[in-house]
């Protein structure tokens, strides 16, 4: 049992690159479900349209990285648009079944044989799908690794450019929440109806939330897609959604930096657990699993923590359980 | 005429003896973690030089050609998650898979040794998508298919639109109920019991422990607490991932089969080419069915059932237990979905996360009836089973559930309500 390298594995990965791209598909979440009370649960189609564009672009077409990023956003503002018009004008349950439904539908698309051309089928698409961004690497070449964080140099970058874009999206949100336009979606979340008598064009608020949560969670993807350098259909499943929906309600939703404290959180002790675990079946301490079980029991603590967080805490760590009224019908 | 369907179901079950066979011959190597397999054609000759082809998301690539007797194996260095291609332009002539969705997909792998089934088919592209003069033949055999998984989709959909209707839940994790029950059946079942014996046991057994204990446990304090409905919908996440991954933890990630009917020759009546069990499913699922919607018919409780459904504050007002009608429409829900999962588990294979994957299936039937209505998960789920087995005609197999999600997507433009909803305001 070394403690050590529990701690900096653990640390790493709360605050790694994986812990960014949750943390930008919660801030995506934030708007449409913490703010406008959207129940999106196919956040994950929108991550995935963020990755396979940088995917498709680089490496089907063979074209800049930087069109990719563009084409990316383009991708998440047309699939918002695709899954608003249908669905805006429902309840929320019926929302939340037609999003996961559409998450799957096109999961289903992309994995299938008869676009493999364009998307790579089951396998996805693989390889130096970052190329151009991990040329501007400012660190020096001779960087070996940070004390107690043990990223590469390239994850580093990835790390620093992930990080530097939550701030940058944060601040959009926190700026735009405090803007007449926040306290409309805000009022649409407590009372459309009421809203809709002051005149307003609440599917249109509602539509423009959607696609500014789906750009945000396309970032996600496009920070996936550039740090992992791979794009495979079968990581983008529904439980993806489930995960950014733990972190935001962990942080609070409806709270500016909800997602970030929720990412963080949610990675320290998802990553602490399974290392603290691996090592003591390593040592011997526990003989009943095996570093295989590690896996499940991972997912079954999260489902546990969502369960019990819902239930005894809904507004999370930070959350002000007076700003979000959760409930329909 | 219509021998593919057949034929395809021979190449299951060699497969599935093959790799019994294989297992039994190969226990030195049960130690380390690999994908094994054995291809052979329907009449038993191996398929030699296909490429199989593993890979995860870390990026590790491995893959393996099957040789002279049709065996491959493809070391992996540990469990996960990982993507198995079976490369079918390696196929010689004549040789194709009995459903396309096998060219690709993604297990959990575990320590030990994972068998991988491919069933293949002989000559023609693939089993229900052959041409020629039998359009009208395999267009029979696709209804009938599809009345046949409707009817288990139906059994999955009737508790899950009773728990809504009567409780306004939407159930994320109904989809377990059908796994727990399969997966009771197995354990029944490999402790020694026939499953004709140990269906019915499991059947019991999850109504009451995981239907009526549920909600005893967890949804009944939940309404107590006024918990809303969309935390109610976010708990039943929660839930949903804790069974899943309990049950991959306890049973492993490998798809099971029971020990009895496994593989069962194919019967043709008419135009109609099955399985026994299947059939026998089929009817029993339909006598289930019956008996349910008599019992919303005739029964008080069933009566009831249907006001608190309508209304639960104008039933409450009336002198109708509205909790006795909830804690009892749980016991019938999970007891059909136990039945479904016993269903889906004899018919095809019992894995950790089949009842997720039917879940989304069996919210398009629930919609496409009608949220909320009785009657409509059984209409629905039918339509859905049909449409879902037609549109294999015009689209690729493996792109079916696509069609089913897609149909629900339409019916929500076109008629939010469902085809048996009334009118209501859903925006």
């Amino acid at each position: 049992m070394d403690f050590g390298i529990i701690f900096s594995q653990t640390l790493t990965q709360a605050i790694g690159i994986t812990a960014i791209i949750y943390c930008l598909a919660a801030v995506g979440l934030n708007v449409q479900f913490g703010y406008t009370g959207l129940l999106n649960f196919g956040q994950v189609a929108f991550v995935a349209a963020g990755a396979y564009a940088v995917g498709v672009i680089v490496l089907t077409f063979d074209l800049s990285l930087w069109l990719a990023i563009l084409v990316g956003i383009l991708a998440s503002t047309l699939l918002a648009l695709i899954l608003g018009i249908p669905t805006l004008r429902l309840r929320a349950d019926y929302l939340a079944i037609v999003t996961i439904a559409a998450s799957e539908l096109l999961r289903l698309l992309v994995r299938s044989i008869a676009f493999k051309d364009t998307f790579g089928g089951a396998q996805g698409l693989n390889g130096k799908l970052g190329q151009q961004f991990h040329d501007l690497n400012p660190l020096p070449s001779d960087f070996t690794s940070l004390p107690v964080l043990t990223w590469t140099r390239q994850d580093l970058w990835v790390v620093i450019v992930g990080w530097l874009l939550v701030v940058l999206f944060t601040l959009l949100v926190w700026g735009l929440v405090r803007s007449p336009w926040g306290r409309v979606v805000k009022g649409i979340r407590e009372d459309e109806d009421a809203v809709v008598s002051l005149g307003k064009n609440v599917f249109v608020y509602k539509m423009q939330a959607l696609v500014l949560g789906g750009i945000i969670g396309g970032f996600g993807g496009i920070v996936w897609a550039v740090a992992k350098q791979s794009v495979q259909p079968d990581t983008f499943q529904p439980d993806f959604t489930f995960f950014a929906y733990t972190i935001l309600l962990l942080g609070g939703a409806a709270r500016v930096f909800g997602p970030i404290v929720g990412a963080i959180i949610f990675w320290f002790l998802l990553a602490g657990v399974g290392e603290l675990l691996s090592q003591m079946i390593q040592a011997g301490y526990i003989d009943f699993l095996s570093a295989t079980d590690v896996g499940s029991i991972r997912f079954i603590l999260m489902g546990l923590g969502l369960m019990l967080l819902m239930i005894f805490r809904p507004q999370g760590i930070f959350g002000d359980r007076r700003e979000l009224a959760l409930d329909a019908r | 005429m219509v021998k593919h369907i057949r034929i395809a179901l021979g190449a299951l079950m060699l497969s599935v003896i093959g790799l019994l066979a294989l297992g039994g011959l190969s226990p030195a190597q049960a130690a380390d973690t690999a994908v094994i397999g054995v291809l052979t054609t329907p009449g038993g000759a191996p398929v030699e030089g296909v490429k199989i082809t593993v890979t995860n998301e870390e990026g590790f690539t491995e893959s393996d050609t099957s040789d002279a007797t049709g065996a491959f194996r493809v070391p992996l260095p540990s469990g996960g998650t990982y993507t198995i291609e079976v490369d079918t332009t390696t196929f010689p002539d004549g040789i194709a898979l009995s459903r396309e969705d096998d060219a690709s997909r993604t297990l959990l792998v575990l320590s030990g040794e994972k068998k991988l089934l491919v069933p293949l088919s002989e000559g023609g592209e693939s089993a229900v998508s052959a041409s020629g003069d039998s359009t009208l033949d395999q267009i029979i055999q696709l209804f009938f298919d599809g009345i046949l998984y409707g009817l288990l989709i139906a059994l999955g959909a009737v508790g899950l639109n009773l728990v809504f209707g009567t409780t306004g839940l939407t159930n994320f994790s109904h989809g377990e109920l059908l796994t727990l029950g399969a997966f009771t059946a197995l354990a029944l079942n490999e402790a020694g019991i026939n499953i004709i014996i140990a269906a019915p046991i499991a059947i019991v057994f999850a109504a009451f422990a995981y239907g009526w204990g549920q909600n005893k446990i967890l949804w009944r304090p939940l309404r107590r607490r006024k918990t809303g409905l969309i935390a109610a919908m976010i708990v039943s996440i929660g839930l949903a991932i804790v069974l899943r991954y309990t049950i991959a933890l306890v049973f492993g990630s490998g798809p099971r089969t029971y020990q009895q009917f496994a593989g069962q020759v194919g019967i043709s009546i008419g135009p109609f080419n099955t399985t026994p069990k299947a059939l026998i499913l089929g009817a029993l699922a339909a006598v289930a069915l019956g008996i349910t919607v008599l019992w919303l018919q005739r029964s008080r409780i069933g009566k009831a059932t249907r006001a608190v459904s309508d209304n639960p504050a104008l039933a409450s007002a009336t002198g109708i237990d509205v909790e006795r009608v909830i804690a009892v429409v749980w016991i019938v829900g999970a007891g059909l979905a136990a039945f479904a999962g016993i269903y889906l588990g004899m018919t095809q294979s019992s894995i950790w996360n089949m009842g997720q994957r039917m879940l989304l299936v069996l919210f398009a039937a629930v919609i496409l009836g009608g949220l909320g209505t009785i009657y409509g998960a059984i209409v629905g789920a039918l339509v859905v089973g049909v449409f879902i087995n037609m549109t294999t005609l015009f689209i690729p197999t493996e792109m079916k559930t696509v069609g089913a999600l897609f149909l629900m997507i339409v019916i929500l433009l076109v008629r939010p309500q469902g085809l048996l909803g009334r009118k209501e305001r859903v925006g």
